[in-house]
Formats: C-alpha cells, sequence, structure tokens
C-alpha cells in the first residue's frame, strides 16, 4: 500500500480525477444555466401544460442513465441529426450526456423549491410594498437553499453515473477515462489497487456532495 | 380630509359566491377601528381589498380621496398601507434581514432605526437570530417590528393576536395602541376577540355574512347596540 499513496501511481489517476470534475462540472453549469431558469418559471406560472411539463420532468428523473446515454450516441454518431459535430468518443459527447441526465433534476427541484415556499408568502410581501419584481426576488430567495441541493443532489448523481459516460466516451485513456469508468476496467483486469483507490475518492467526492446537501437542507427545512 | 378608505357599494365575489358586500364603510384617519365577526363572514377580503392585494368585483374603494384599482393603485399609495396576518410567514432569515426589508426595498437606509424598533417590540437580543426559530408571539412582534419600519399610514390588523398567550397579546396591543397615538396611523383590526376591540378601537363595526350590521363608537357598540345581533355577538350568545 506504501506504493499506493506516495508512489507514481497518481501519475496515472490524477488526470482521471481532473476529466471527471471537468466533465461533471460543465454538464453542471450548462444544467443549472437552463434548468434554473426554466424550473423557476414552471413555478411561478400557473401556463397550462405546466402538469404534462411536470410529468415530463419527473419521467426525466427517473429515466435511466443509460438509455439518456443510447440517445445521446445516436444523436451523435457518425450517421445521427448530430454527428457532423465528432464529439462521439470526446469529453463533449459526456458532458452532453450528464448536462441531459441532470437537467430534469435541476429544473424539477427548482420548481419543487419554489412551489413549497408558502403560499401566502408572495402577498404578504406585497402588503409590505414589494413591487411584482421585487415579490418575485424575495421567492426565488426564499427557495435558493432548495435550488442549490437540487445542483448539489444532480453533482452526487452525474459523477457517479457510468452506464452513459461509457456509451458515449468510450473510455479512451487519457482521452475520455473518467473515475467511473476507470474503476470498471481495472476490476476486470483484475488492478484492484488503482480500482479501490479511485472508488475511495468518488465515494469520498459523492459524500462531500450529500453532505453539502444534507446542510443547505438543514439549513431550509 | 379625514377619511383614510370609503367604500361604496363594494361586492366581492369570488366564483360566482358574493362573499362581501357592503354599501358604505368609512375609515377615519388616525382612528382605531375594530372589525368583528364570526369566522368566514369576509373580514380578511375586507382588509385585502383596504391593502390593494385584490380589487373589487364592483364598487370602488377610495384611500385619500382617490380612486384606487387593487395591484395597479400606484406605488406611492400601496406602500403607504400594510397588514399583519395572523399566519405571519417570515422569510428565510435573520430577525434584523426581515425587518429591514420594507425600507430595503423603498431604497432607505435601515442604519439605526432597525435596532430601535426591535428594542420595542422586546426583539432586541434575537436581532441575529433565525426567524424560522422564534416562538408564535416573537414571529408576530417581528411581523409588526417589519410592517411598522417603513412608518405606514394605515395599519391592517388580521386578528394578529390570535392563539397568542396574554403576556404577548398585552404587548402587542400596547405597541399598536402606541403607534395610532404618537404617529397617527390608522388602525384597522379584524379580531374574533371582542374584548380585544373594547380594549383598543375608538370605533366598533359587526360584520355578519359579508355586510356591515353595525359600526358605532365603541362605548356605544357595546353598551347599547342599535342591532339585536351585534347586542347577540357582544354577550356571546349569537350562534354560529
Ligand atoms: N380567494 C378566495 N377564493 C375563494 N373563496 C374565498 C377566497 N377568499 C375567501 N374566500 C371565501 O370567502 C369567505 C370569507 O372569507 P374571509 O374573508 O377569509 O372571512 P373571515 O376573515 O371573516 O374569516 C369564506 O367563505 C371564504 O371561504
Ligand atoms: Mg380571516
Amino acid at each position: 500500500m506504501s506504493g499506493l499513496l506516495g508512489g507514481e501511481i497518481w501519475a496515472d489517476l490524477l488526470p482521471i480525477i481532473f476529466l471527471s470534475l471537468r466533465v461533471t462540472g460543465i454538464a453542471l453549469a450548462i444544467c443549472t444555466v437552463a434548468g434554473v431558469p426554466i424550473g423557476a418559471i414552471l413555478g411561478l406560472t400557473r401556463i397550462p401544460g405546466r402538469r404534462l411539463v411536470t410529468a415530463i420532468l419527473y419521467t426525466g428523473m427517473g429515466l435511466p442513465p443509460v438509455v439518456v446515454g443510447l440517445f445521446v450516441y445516436l444523436l451523435l454518431s457518425r450517421s445521427g441529426p448530430l454527428g457532423a459535430l465528432g464529439w462521439l468518443f470526446t469529453p463533449r459527447a459526456m458532458i452532453l450526456a450528464q448536462a441531459v441526465i441532470s437537467f430534469p433534476l435541476v429544473t424539477g427541484l427548482t420548481m419543487t423549491a419554489i412551489q413549497s415556499v408558502d403560499p401566502s408568502f408572495r402577498q404578504q410581501m406585497r402588503a409590505l410594498g414589494a413591487t411584482r419584481l421585487q415579490e418575485i426576488w424575495a421567492l426565488l430567495r426564499e427557495a435558493r437553499l432548495g435550488v442549490v441541493a437540487g445542483i448539489v443532489a444532480a453533482f452526487g448523481s452525474i459523477i457517479s453515473e457510468v452506464g452513459a459516460v461509457m456509451l458515449v466516451g468510450g473510455n479512451i485513456a487519457g482521452k475520455t477515462r473518467v473515475l467511473t469508468t476507470a474503476i470498471v476496467l481495472n476490476t476486470r483486469q483484475g488492478e484492484f489497487q488503482p480500482a479501490i483507490l479511485l472508488g475511495v475518492i468518488l465515494l469520498v467526492l459523492a459524500f462531500l456532495a450529500n453532505l453539502a446537501m444534507l446542510r443547505l437542507q438543514g439549513r431550509s427545512g | 380630509m379625514s377619511t383614510a378608505f370609503r367604500l361604496e357599494a363594494v361586492r366581492q365575489t369570488y366564483a360566482g359566491r358574493t362573499v362581501l358586500d357592503l354599501d358604505f364603510l368609512e375609515v377615519r384617519r388616525g382612528e382605531i377601528l375594530a372589525l368583528v365577526g364570526p369566522s368566514g363572514s369576509g373580514k380578511s377580503t375586507l382588509l385585502r381589498l383596504l391593502n390593494f392585494l385584490e380589487r373589487p368585483t364592483e364598487g370602488r374603494v377610495w384611500y385619500e380621496g382617490q380612486a384606487t384599482d387593487g395591484e395597479r393603485t400606484p406605488l406611492e399609495l400601496r406602500r403607504q398601507v400594510t397588514t399583519v396576518f395572523q399566519h405571519t410567514v417570515l422569510q428565510k432569515a435573520s430577525v434584523r434581514a426581515n425587518v429591514a426589508y420594507g425600507l430595503r426595498l423603498r431604497g432607505q437606509p435601515t442604519d439605526g432605526r432597525v435596532r430601535s424598533l426591535l428594542a420595542s417590540v422586546g426583539m432586541g437580543e434575537l436581532a441575529g437570530a433565525q426567524a424560522r426559530l422564534l416562538s408564535g408571539g416573537e414571529k408576530q412582534r417581528v411581523a409588526l417590528a417589519r410592517a411598522l419600519i417603513f412608518r405606514p399610514r394605515v395599519l391592517l390588523l388580521d386578528e394578529p393576536t390570535a392563539n397568542l398567550d396574554p403576556y404577548n397579546v398585552g404587548l402587542i396591543e400596547q405597541i399598536v395602541r402606541a403607534e395610532n397615538r404618537e404617529h397617527g396611523t390608522t388602525v384597522v383590526l379584524v379580531t374574533h376577540n371582542v374584548f380585544q376591540a373594547h380594549r383598543l378601537a375608538h370605533r366598533t363595526g359587526l360584520v355578519l355574512n359579508g355586510g356591515l350590521v353595525e359600526l358605532a363608537d365603541t362605548p356605544v357598540f357595546f353598551a347599547s347596540p342599535a342591532d339585536p345581533r351585534t347586542a347577540a355577538f357582544v354577550s356571546g350568545e349569537m350562534v354560529y
């Protein structure tokens, strides 16, 4: 084990860890930028068809990631609609897949966070003299911990996802190999030491994400 | 101009059901007006109209001689009137931030005023506490402070002390009375506690089934009501 912590094994593992964080970080940024405003609008308005959108979101949350991976694969494959981009088996494909997987989660939890604010809250802010815009801003602030909790939950779920990134990334050494796919490969090849090390790192990351989420929920609950 | 509000032929209807139907109501500037009546009689609906939170289905609400239009009432008028609700929802923030809110959204400085107001409602020590951890009585005192911080001309109180202990009831009544005396704040107090109306109000009215049965100076309202339904309500004999 001494070789594990001090040795040259890190030269192989560090790029994998960084790629994992980079892919998941960018995917998370994309789905936050898209999902939070959409979730906010869904939570704020009573537009017709909202029920349908909600049903689609919940279905999306329960979608097996590997199925998303399959769709993204077909989309990006040479003969697919976006095949010309040449993204298949690159980090971009993995980012796309992870963004699609986490989008319903972030959008849905944002919507729920806003809907779970006491219905009387807006009226009380208005009675204090808030304009329509100030009232909505106050509502968003009120829901912010729930929104952040959604983003953290999405991080935990996509950084530990394996099926979709394996499919669309291809687990290419030095190019698209991330924590989860490296663990799969190492284990298959009987190289348990790096597999366990990566597993522990993944566990720590997921644990930290959950810890952050629990703290946030504790503060908002 | 000594009239704060004048309502003429105001009717409020929800989904075809009329819940408020007032021929006439005048709220005098600087008075404490109490409205009593059984639950469901339309008191809260009336307060929402007075706070411009809704616009009446029929009729008009005149405020300071001007015709108003619910949420579309000009902001400067809207911001002169506020409500303390029975079920206060505070922001997930400190007590201090909750009280400062009305000043912040008006772009006014918060310095000093928040602290002194919190002290006067007995919440000075809890200024930094999370608002959602407060007891019911503390919450209502914060609700009163966040309403009074911007010195409203009209303070609407919707059963502000229902379910509170006598100590908090006394404290809140004292603050309301002082605000009315020292700043001439007009107060409309909705309560089903007739004793509270008796203690605080200059005039008291009975609301029943969306209508105003009787409105009189408080001593008259209690000692020699004109309407038998008032007599029954005041003596606690009204069955509802
Ligand atoms: N927004 C609303 N939509 C439909 N009905 C309402 C609404 N607000 C109040 N009501 C009804 O109007 C009646 C009067 O309610 P309210 O003004 O709250 O009475 P009070 O405050 O005297 O108890 C009640 O029957 C209530 O159910
Ligand atoms: Mg009521």
